[in-house]
């Protein structure tokens, strides 16, 4: 058994994970329609590779674009483009924006694979482009390409590759439940990473109560006879999945504030994610499903489900006996970080993990909010170490600058210090939305910026114009002078 | 006694006195301070031709703090604060805080007769004599300077949508919390 | 089909205000049940005339305000300082002391200030202090335990003593009241005896007093539930305690004649009730987990020195608020440090 360190704050939740996790994944059905929401991150933009009513294969790609942090999307089954328009998207806003919606054909017919033989043989480049080119994105929720983290450049020693499987929200089961079913291919996955970032160790990560994840886990490693990988249990906690969390955990390394864990020599990936290179590396398959519970009261039998990516989440609802009366919220990703959605006919995405249609009995409903009593509690839930009280003063008066001192944008947005508030204050929101303003504002200050550049520019340019214009006439004027001093002194000589 | 208190006044005097020349401040960083705080739409609304000119007024006492309605009542209570006064709300005789636009250009009725362009002042539409204009959206500052010019009135003011590029958290209801 | 949206956290919260008032308020039933056994049921009488003025000035004062009434009647904590200042006060003190301290409290010290989370000073013990320097007289009658008391008073008689202001005919306002420990030690030192000879008066007795001994128990075992309920944390009681504890400590080593013992400082007066109840007010205390152990190791020592130097027996009132003028300043030189950032 390994040392685990353990982190300032944090809290013991209701898991609520018994509701889904002791049940086989299921595979969903085809639906009738692929939706992909073409804005992958904030602010990147995939453009659409092919045009409405072209016909499509599984695993052909249908968008991608140059920015350095895009990944391209494939088509999970074959069909044909029927439109490329505007749909709700999965985020917290409930705007729409531009999706490619793929009518399927049945057929289910997918483009040839192209496994690699032997992954040991090829250099970390070339592993890296086929796990960009496979659409492989990290699946814990963040969707941070992996082919990127792979990739943390020279001036960075890298020393450990961490798999996450500590599925630390309450109600999410997708990663034990893949951990139990396919522990070869997520050790294979580990070991395919730990070659692309030549690292000689390996961890992976399971909280306490996943006995059965961690023995699969540990019989696989057992098979491989790599003493480079171990399986470890850690205590349950959340937000201990949480990146910087988790390496502190296992390894007691800050990843310093503003930095990314290549600072300390750790890269972390999720379970999935390693499974997902697996398949892309060895069976040539790209990211097209993944596994996503659907759980909660609010739905009529929770269960993990094999879901094809841009599956609408009213089809996955329906394989699942449909909705309680009870249903309240629906939610994507868990009840601690996860977003409300406007209604169902929304597709799941690389990062969706979780749907939790919750009953009213299970959310919290309209608070009855009272002053802020000082009581500390949530600095001393906070896994960061920050004053959320301080923080919510200067959020609500609007003073960002103090929100910066006070290290606003080190918070995680855990919600640790909301759930144990008594006078139950939005803070995340407050928090989150002086986030925001804080980086509307910088956006504003960088226009402003340009724009009195291009002003000052323009009065430089108007001034030299005029300048030359000047000049030009009192050269004109000189050569006109000239010119008659000419003429009078020919005149004169005549 | 007087002498006393007579001479404590003559060295605070003193003192005063040399720390006004060993602390002086070169240049005028106030009108740089007030600049940046104004949005750089150099609309002119303000009565003064561009953002620049408006800092030097305010740094003068020439002006109000109140006559930027770009910048809204937000900019009147950042440039009041560091300028230690009382905040007022937005004069409406210079116009009042509108949505943030940009100009477009309707392109059927555009003659070419570049006027907008000469009243751009970011240098923010493109085209030339007898040709078609167009408006760069990232660049314009929404000043509205080239509606007016326009001889065939072909340039609107269009709000900008909220989309996932400029979504914000909204802020909780504040109760009486 | 459509749902709400709303943001995360989406898990029920696990605590309220109203919960925490409560079990504060629970909480407090020993060492009042103690109080109420050793000196009669005067100390109730304070407490119900307390409460309904606490809440009718609340109501009032929030109805001026346009803030909601009933809801924030609800969390408490009217009722909570309400209690905090009768249970101080002397238990034959008359309705007016009780009342004119209840207004000060929630209107002056409370509401003037913006209301509960706002207020810079607990007003249960900006109440008391008001009431203790403005009416000395009445503030310092205390009634003697009922098993020294000469004369024994019917329930009838202490109504009437409380708002009547009339003893009994057949008796003198000196035989039913007596010197508190805390006092008898202070004036008798001024006479020149020895702190060992004080001890063998009838008025003290394991510790610190007949009767006062048991209701500082009351209330240390009501301060260990909320303890144990995680509704107070042990900083700024155990600070108050040891601070305390060290300074009369040093003083009876120095000269065992002139300082009372530590243990007799711990349990006399208001300390238990200071260290469980008052210095623990969120709201005017420290908050961070460094600065709630100084504030409590501050709050200590004040008690010490102003009992033993200062003007007054007991102290705890004038430390907690000095102890909240330090408060905003102990936080700011307590930040932990944020993680992944350098210290």
């Amino acid at each position: 058994m390994l040392k685990t360190w353990r982190f300032h704050g944090g809290l013991h939740l209701p898991a609520h994970k018994h509701l889904s996790a002791h049940r086989p994944i299921v595979n969903a059905e085809l639906p009738n329609q692929l939706v992909y929401p073409l804005q992958q991150r904030p602010g990147v933009q995939l453009n659409p590779t092919v045009a409405t009513g072209e016909s499509v294969l599984r695993g052909q790609i249908i968008a991608d674009s140059d920015h350095f942090l895009a990944t391209p999307i494939h088509a999970a089954s074959s069909g044909t483009v029927k439109a490329i328009e505007d749909r709700i998207i999965p985020h917290p806003s409930g705007l729409s924006d531009q999706c490619i919606i793929i009518d399927t054909d049945g057929r289910d017919e997918a483009l040839a694979s192209e496994p690699i033989a032997d992954y040991r043989l090829e250099p970390a480049s070339s592993l890296r482009s086929k796990i960009r080119q496979a659409g492989i994105v990290g699946l814990g929720g963040a969707a941070f390409p992996t082919s990127i983290k792979l990739n943390p450049g020279p001036q960075r020693h890298i020393d450990t590759l961490i798999l996450n499987g500590a599925e630390c929200e309450p109600y999410i089961t997708c990663d034990n439940v893949l951990m139990q079913a396919e522990p070869d291919a997520i050790v294979q996955g580990a070991l395919i990473l730990m070659h692309a970032l030549q690292v000689g160790n390996g961890i992976i990560a399971v909280e306490d109560h996943m006995t059965e994840a961690f023995e699969a886990l540990s019989v696989a490693i057992e098979q491989t006879r790599d003493l480079r990988l171990t399986a470890v249990k850690i205590p349950a906690l959340y937000p201990t999945g949480g990146e910087k969390q988790l390496i502190r955990v296992v390894t007691g390394k800050e990843t310093p504030s503003g930095g990314i864990p290549a600072d300390v020599g750790v890269i972390c990936q999720n379970v999935g994610t390693a499974a997902a290179v697996y398949n892309a590396i060895c069976r040539g398959l790209p990211l097209t499903e993944r596994v996503v519970t659907v759980t909660g009261q609010g739905v009529k039998q929770q269960q993990n489900m094999r879901a094809r990516i841009g599956t609408p989440i009213s089809n996955l609802i329906n394989q699942c006996g449909g909705y309680q009366d009870s249903v309240e919220r629906l939610i994507m990703g868990g009840p601690m970080m996860g977003f409300a959605l406007p209604e169902d006919d929304i597709p799941i995405v690389k990062a969706t993990n979780c749907i939790l249609a919750a009953a009213d009995s299970e959310v919290a409903g309209s608070k009855e909010t009272r002053p802020c009593i000082r009581c500390g509690d949530c600095a001393k839930a906070c896994p960061v170490d920050l004053l959320p009280q301080q923080l919510y003063w200067y959020s609500r008066a609007g003073n960002l600058e103090k929100c910066k001192e006070f290290s606003l944008f080190d918070c995680i947005e855990c919600g640790c210090c909301e759930v144990v508030c008594p006078s139950q204050i939005p803070l995340v929101q407050y928090y989150r939305s002086a986030k925001s303003k804080t980086i509307a504002k910088a956006k504003e200050a960088e226009k402003a910026a340009i724009a009195k550049r291009r002003h000052d520019f323009l009065l430089e340019r108007k001034a030299r114009e005029q300048a030359e214009r000047a000049e030009r006439s009192r050269r004109k004027k000189e050569a006109l002078a000239k010119l008659k001093a000419a003429e009078t002194a020919t005149e004169g000589a005549e | 006694m007087i002498l006393i208190i007579c001479m404590t006044f003559a060295i605070f005097g003193v003192i005063l006195g040399f720390s006004a020349i060993y602390f002086r401040v070169e240049g005028d960083p106030i009108v740089d301070k007030i600049e940046a705080i104004l949005p750089q739409t150099q609309c002119g609304q303000c009565s003064f031709p561009g953002c620049r000119p408006y800092a030097e007024a305010i740094a003068a006492g020439d002006a109000d703090i109140n006559q930027c309605p770009p910048g809204g009542q937000d900019g009147v209570e950042a440039l009041a604060d560091l300028l230690g006064v009382e905040a007022k709300p937005l004069n409406a005789e210079f116009g009042e805080e509108k949505p943030k636009s940009v100009a477009v250009i309707i392109e059927d009725l555009c003659i070419g007769c570049t006027k907008c362009i000469q009243a751009c002042p970011v240098d923010a539409i493109l085209g030339s004599a007898k040709m078609m204009h167009t408006v760069i959206a990232d660049e314009c500052t929404g000043c509205e300077l080239c509606v007016d010019p326009c001889p065939v009135d072909c340039i609107v003011m269009e709000p900008i949508p909220e989309d996932l590029n400029n979504w914000q958290w909204p802020e909780p209801e504040k109760k009486y919390a | 089909m459509k749902f709400s949206t709303v943001m995360s956290p989406h898990l029920q919260p696990v605590n309220s205000v109203d919960r925490v008032m409560l079990q504060v308020l629970l909480a407090l039933i020993p060492g009042i049940a103690a109080m109420t056994w050793f000196f009669g049921i005067g100390v109730l009488i304070n407490i119900a005339l307390a409460v309904v003025v606490a809440l009718l000035a609340e109501a009032s004062i929030l109805g001026l305000r346009g803030r909601p009434i009933g809801s924030t009647l609800k969390d408490l904590s009217a009722v909570v300082t309400a209690v905090l200042l009768s249970i101080s006060l002397p238990v034959i003190a008359p309705w007016w002391i009780t009342v004119v301290g209840s207004l000060f409290a929630i209107v002056i010290a409370k509401h003037l200030y913006g209301g509960l989370g706002y207020n810079p000073f607990n007003p249960a013990m900006a109440g008391y202090v008001l009431l203790l320097v403005s009416f000395p007289m009445q503030m310092t009658a205390w009634l003697a335990p009922i098993e020294l008391g000469s004369v024994a008073l019917s329930e009838i008689d202490l109504l009437k003593l409380i708002f009547l202001e009339q003893l009994p005919d057949n008796v003198n306002f000196d035989a039913v009241t007596m010197a508190t420990p805390l006092d008898s030690v202070r004036t008798q030192l001024g006479l020149g005896r020895s702190v060992p000879e004080i001890k063998t008066d009838s008025v003290f007795g394991l510790l610190a007093g007949k009767g006062w001994e048991w209701v500082a128990g009351g209330y240390l075992l009501g301060g260990l539930w909320l303890m144990w309920r995680k509704i107070i944390g042990w900083q700024i009681p155990v600070g108050l305690l040891l601070g305390l504890g060290l300074f009369a400590s040093i003083c009876y080593a120095i000269d065992s004649n002139q300082f009372a013992l530590p243990s007799f400082h711990l349990v006399a007066g208001a300390t238990m009730l200071g260290a469980f109840f008052i210095a623990t007010d969120p709201v005017t205390a420290a908050t961070s987990v460094n600065g709630r152990i100084i504030y409590g190791l501050l709050i200590g020592s004040l008690v010490y020195i102003i009992r033993v130097w200062g003007g007054y027996p007991d102290a705890m009132a004038f430390a907690v608020l000095l102890g909240n003028l330090t408060a905003p300043a102990i936080d700011y030189f307590t930040r932990p440090r944020v993680f992944g950032q350098k210290a």
